[in-house]
């Protein structure tokens, strides 16, 4: 498939940066006229793959996110959000709803959800000791108005 | 100021601001929480009218005052919020916990 446009961004783990990823996403999507619903799914997937990053990948230490968005010409987005954390030993356990390795701070064990629920089609690979990649694909319906 | 509580007798209401994530949910909390403490109030308020953007940093933000306030017999409700935070809440099955208005 042809692309459209594609932008690869590294950024340090400070979470103010999740803000910042949100926005540079939404920002490329916008090409592909999405709706403000399609925008704010896609834009919650994002937040939930960065604050994974930040949280768990980096256990809240410094390291560097990349984000990678691509559009084609059948209207697809593409995110790709990589760390080089400490990888997730259990892929299947991480992405059950509710489970959380850090249950003292309040987080509520449902991004991978979120992240499945939001986006047409998810994909992670994870390597303990080298970091986790988390790719995730959703279509815009251009013309619809919700 | 993200986060702007009245204090009513048996009543306070939480009006946040701006967008929810894990980035700013840890100072919302502290401060509902400080305010919760002080009070006690039978009836703890979300309101969601000023929150543009919610992630499910917001969840356990709900989730964690519904524990505290319901330990000591208190409710609590969720108000005014927009499409996008009703899907991430209804995600978690927070509407089987508070009121979602």
């Amino acid at each position: 498939m042809n692309v459209k446009n594609e932008v690869k961004i590294i950024f340090p783990s400070n979470s103010c940066n999740e803000a910042f990823a949100r926005v540079a996403v939404t920002s490329v999507i916008s090409a592909l006229d999405p709706t403000v619903s399609e925008i704010a799914e896609i834009k919650t997937a994002v937040s939930e793959a960065v604050t994974n990053c930040i949280v768990h990948g980096y256990r809240n230490t410094a390291g560097k996110i990349e984000l990678y968005v691509r559009l084609t010409e059948d209207n697809t987005v593409y995110i790709r959000i990589k760390d080089t954390g400490t990888g997730i030993p259990d892929i299947k356990k991480a992405m059950e709803p509710l489970y959380t390795s850090v249950p003292e701070e309040e987080r509520a064990g449902l991004g991978f959800a979120v992240m499945e629920n939001f986006m047409d089609r998810i994909k992670v690979t994870s390597k303990e000791g080298k970091g986790t990649t988390v790719k995730m694909y959703r279509k815009i319906c251009s013309g619809k108005n919700t | 100021m993200p986060v702007i509580i009245d204090t009513e007798e048996n009543r306070i209401v939480a009006r946040l601001k701006g967008e929810i994530d894990h980035h700013n949910a840890k100072e919302l909390r502290s401060d509902i929480d400080v305010a919760i403490d002080r009070n006690r109030p039978e009836i703890v308020v979300l309101d969601f009218s000023g929150v543009t953007f919610m992630d499910s940093s917001g969840i356990g933000l709900v989730m964690g005052r519904y524990k505290t306030v319901s330990a000591y017999g208190g409710q609590v409700f969720v108000e005014n919020t927009s499409a996008q935070i009703k899907k991430v809440m209804r995600l978690a099955g927070l509407d089987r916990l508070a009121e979602i208005k």
